[in-house]
């Protein structure tokens, strides 16, 4: 390895930072995209008078805009982004593959997004929850998603540190079992060639329990694991402290990944899924409670000797508050995963309240802690424009979210008593249309709440685009600019 | 069968590998059984694949995003089973392609709604949520009452899904377009749709072209209507 390190003195690695920068923007961009659609569809809830009677607005086809503008537009990117980033700098090494491929990486995954989001409002769906995208644009995933691995995974391979950091166990879990996942539920037939419309070869009860594979390994790979590295990087670069304890980072990795997979039948609980398959996903699903505080632990603790940094760091402060709400959504999911709650919880709002604690706590929230450090250190700006936005910002998405979390429980818990009353004579209580009647101030709270987190991104947006306007502090630099990329 | 970290995080492929096969296990126990324990799908009388129609509406009912609002799933929970019927079965999804079991209740659950409203009642309905249910959060859906149905590649639709497993027979296929005119029209002679298709469930249409409306309507009316539960015990439904 000396040899390395000489040669690393004599020749600094040049790492590519355009393409972080481009997917911060699109991640920003996208973020906003997802953040109003969802504003919009929470609207028609309310009131569906604003579904205007117009095709391509009807909720069913806007929701999946929702769903995958904050998935994989909004978090895609990020991920995309930072793990570019994360990889070159732990790696020590430019990008695999050239920037060609880097740029097809990109630009092929933006192309996916319009088209998928295109797709969805002119009608064309697989039916499917979060892989509602056509056979044509799943193949075109695919070879961009290959691309994307080629690259990252290359970049491992020429390394000139000798260990791969934990941020990049996360990143490489992440990319393998989502090309998996994405391959293994999209499995169709097309009616023709030159049309869009395809048939799952799975049918029924199999195609169920595909789809929550993929479904809930959406969730644990996407926006679990491949967060997770975003985590292990972005908290002790920001506070400037090593991770808090490596064995826990083993021991929580290996198990969070090899649990996870399992957990996928809790979305199927006392359905014609046979009762072992369920049994056995929530059996796995209260195991993953372990690992999954075992990251919180990880992350949080890291800020040992350094907390004080939360009352001057905003960008550090969405990441730890997001990690905390990592810790509560991974409690609530298990104890919604077990039956007897899951009877009570399943088909209701507070499913939709669980999913916004992570989407929005914990992946929106370390996407914006990542985003506050990565803009002035990619721009070569001495710091944000205004810490005083920043905490603007933390306040008001703060409180978006609890006002989300908490209509949405209380939305939730009610439907699901709702629908179980019985009145004295042994009846059933309530008609379904006075469960919709009773929830609607709920969603009306649940809509103040998405209004709040928006302005809250685009206060964001408004604080980065000053930032970049903001003079470069490059000049100011005695050293060349390639060592002052090294050491970054 | 234990290699220690610091060997496994100096070496890429062998992180590659493991990783792959730490999230393979879950999977392949889970899911590979399904296809092979024989009662996991239930041996019920009466099951039978989509009228053209029938899934063509099907078709209408994944493109307008209906699942995202509505379960067709009933659990075996004492309050489901009464206030939508039996509990649903995994026979009476085994032509679905995909299922459409759905995650969330914005209206109700839709597994036995053929049958419980009229024809027309659907039409109004769709068109007007909130004419019927005042308190309705329902889109309105008069615009597939005004879009023809696309009919030409029916065939096609259902040869791929024969490819896949359902039961359809040269004879079902060659008379499909048939079929499909037929059940959008009272005058028509259905006899040998519904010796195709027991229990298919004729709408009115328009009386020009069959709209996708149309087989909304017919795929709706069909909903949780072949299995006859009457017909059937415990014992078949174990799984």
């Amino acid at each position: 390895m000396s040899d390395a390190v000489t040669s690393l003195a004599a020749r600094p690695v040049v790492y590519n930072e355009a393409i972080v920068k481009k997917c911060v923007i699109a991640a920003m961009f996208w973020g906003v995209v997802a953040f109003l659609v969802g504003v919009y569809i929470a609207t028609e809830l309310a009131w569906p008078q604003f579904n205007l009677g117009l095709s391509f607005i009807n909720f069913g086809r806007l929701r999946p805009v929702h769903t995958s503008a904050a998935i994989f537009a909004f978090g895609g990117s990020a991920l995309i982004g930072t793990s570019f980033h994360v990889v070159q700098r732990t790696c020590r090494a430019r990008l695999f593959g050239g920037d060609a491929l880097v740029n097809f990486v990109f630009w092929g995954y933006q192309f996916f997004i319009v088209m998928a989001a295109l797709s969805y409002v002119m009608g064309f769906s697989q039916g499917m929850e979060y892989a509602e995208p056509e056979w044509h644009l799943d193949l075109w995933l695919t070879i961009v998603w290959v691309c994307y691995a080629i690259v990252f995974i290359g970049t491992l391979f020429k390394r000139q540190e000798e260990h791969i950091y934990v941020a990049n166990w996360f990143y490489v879990a992440f990319i393998l079992t989502i090309a998996v996942l994405h391959i293994g539920n999209n499995i169709a037939l097309p009616v023709s060639i030159f049309g869009a419309k395809s048939y799952e070869v799975a049918s029924g009860v199999q195609s169920a329990l595909i789809q929550w594979w993929y479904g809930h390994n959406a969730v644990g790979f996407f926006l679990t694991a491949g967060f997770l590295g975003m985590m292990y990087y972005f908290i002790p670069k920001a506070a400037n402290r090593p991770v808090y304890s490596y064995r826990l980072s083993v021991v929580h990795f290996w198990s969070l990944i090899f649990l996870y997979i399992w957990a996928g039948p809790h979305h199927l609980h006392w359905t014609a899924l046979p009762d072992w398959t369920q049994t056995l996903g929530m059996a796995f699903s209260i195991m993953l409670w372990m690992p999954s505080w075992g990251g919180m632990i990880n992350g949080i603790m890291t800020l040992s000797g350094a907390w004080d940094k939360l009352r001057t760091d905003p960008g550090l402060r969405f990441s730890v508050t997001a990690v905390g709400f990592y810790g509560m959504a991974t409690f609530e999911g298990p104890v919604m995963s077990i039956r007897d709650v899951n009877a009570l919880s399943h088909y209701t709002d507070w499913g939709i309240g669980h999913v916004h604690s992570g989407a929005l706590g914990w992946v929106a929230f370390i996407t914006f802690g990542a985003i506050y450090y990565l803009v002035p250190v990619l721009w070569k700006r001495s710091g944000l424009y205004s810490t005083r936005l920043a905490n603007w910002h933390f306040w008001i998405a703060t409180l978006g979210i609890v006002f989300y979390i908490t209509s949405m429980w209380v939305a939730g818990i009610m439907q699901g008593l709702m629908w179980r009353a019985y009145d004295a004579f042994g009846f059933l209580q309530y008609s379904f249309a006075e469960s919709v009647v009773a929830v609607h101030p709920y969603y009306v709270i649940r809509l103040t709440g998405g209004l709040l987190f928006l302005t809250g991104a685009l206060i964001m947006v408004y604080n980065l685009i000053q930032t970049v306007r903001s003079p470069s502090t490059v000049e100011r630099q005695a050293v060349p600019a390639g060592l002052a990329l090294a050491a970054e | 069968m234990f290699i220690r970290q610091e060997t496994i995080e100096k070496n890429a492929v062998l992180l590659l590998v493991l990783t792959l096969l730490t999230v393979a296990i879950g999977g392949i126990v889970e899911i590979v059984p399904l296809f092979t324990i024989e009662t996991t799908v239930e041996h019920v009388k009466g099951m039978r694949p989509y009228s053209p129609l029938e899934l063509r509406g099907r078709d209408i009912f994944i493109q307008e995003g209906c699942y995202l609002c509505h379960s067709q799933m009933i659990r075996a929970l004492r309050d489901e089973v009464e206030r939508y019927g039996h509990y649903s079965i995994a026979a009476e999804s085994m032509y679905d392609h995909p299922f459409q079991w759905g995650s969330k209740r914005i209206g109700p659950d839709l597994a036995r709604v053929g049958g419980k409203y009229s024809n027309d009642w659907h039409y109004g309905h769709l068109k007007y949520p909130q004419a019927l249910v005042p308190e309705s959060l329902m889109p309105r859906y008069a615009f597939l009452a005004d879009t023809p149905l696309r009919t030409d590649d029916i065939q096609a639709r259902l040869r791929v899904l024969r490819a896949e497993g359902v039961p359809y027979t040269d004879e079902d296929i060659a008379e499909a377009p048939a079929d499909l005119a037929a059940q959008a029209d009272p005058q028509a002679d259905s006899a040998a749709l519904v010796k195709r298709y027991p229990k298919a469930n004729t709408v009115p249409g328009n009386g020009r072209a069959v709209t996708e409306m149309d087989a909304l309507v017919a795929y709706l009316q069909m909903l949780g209507t072949l299995v006859d539960f009457a017909d059937t015990n415990s014992e078949r439904l174990q799984q």
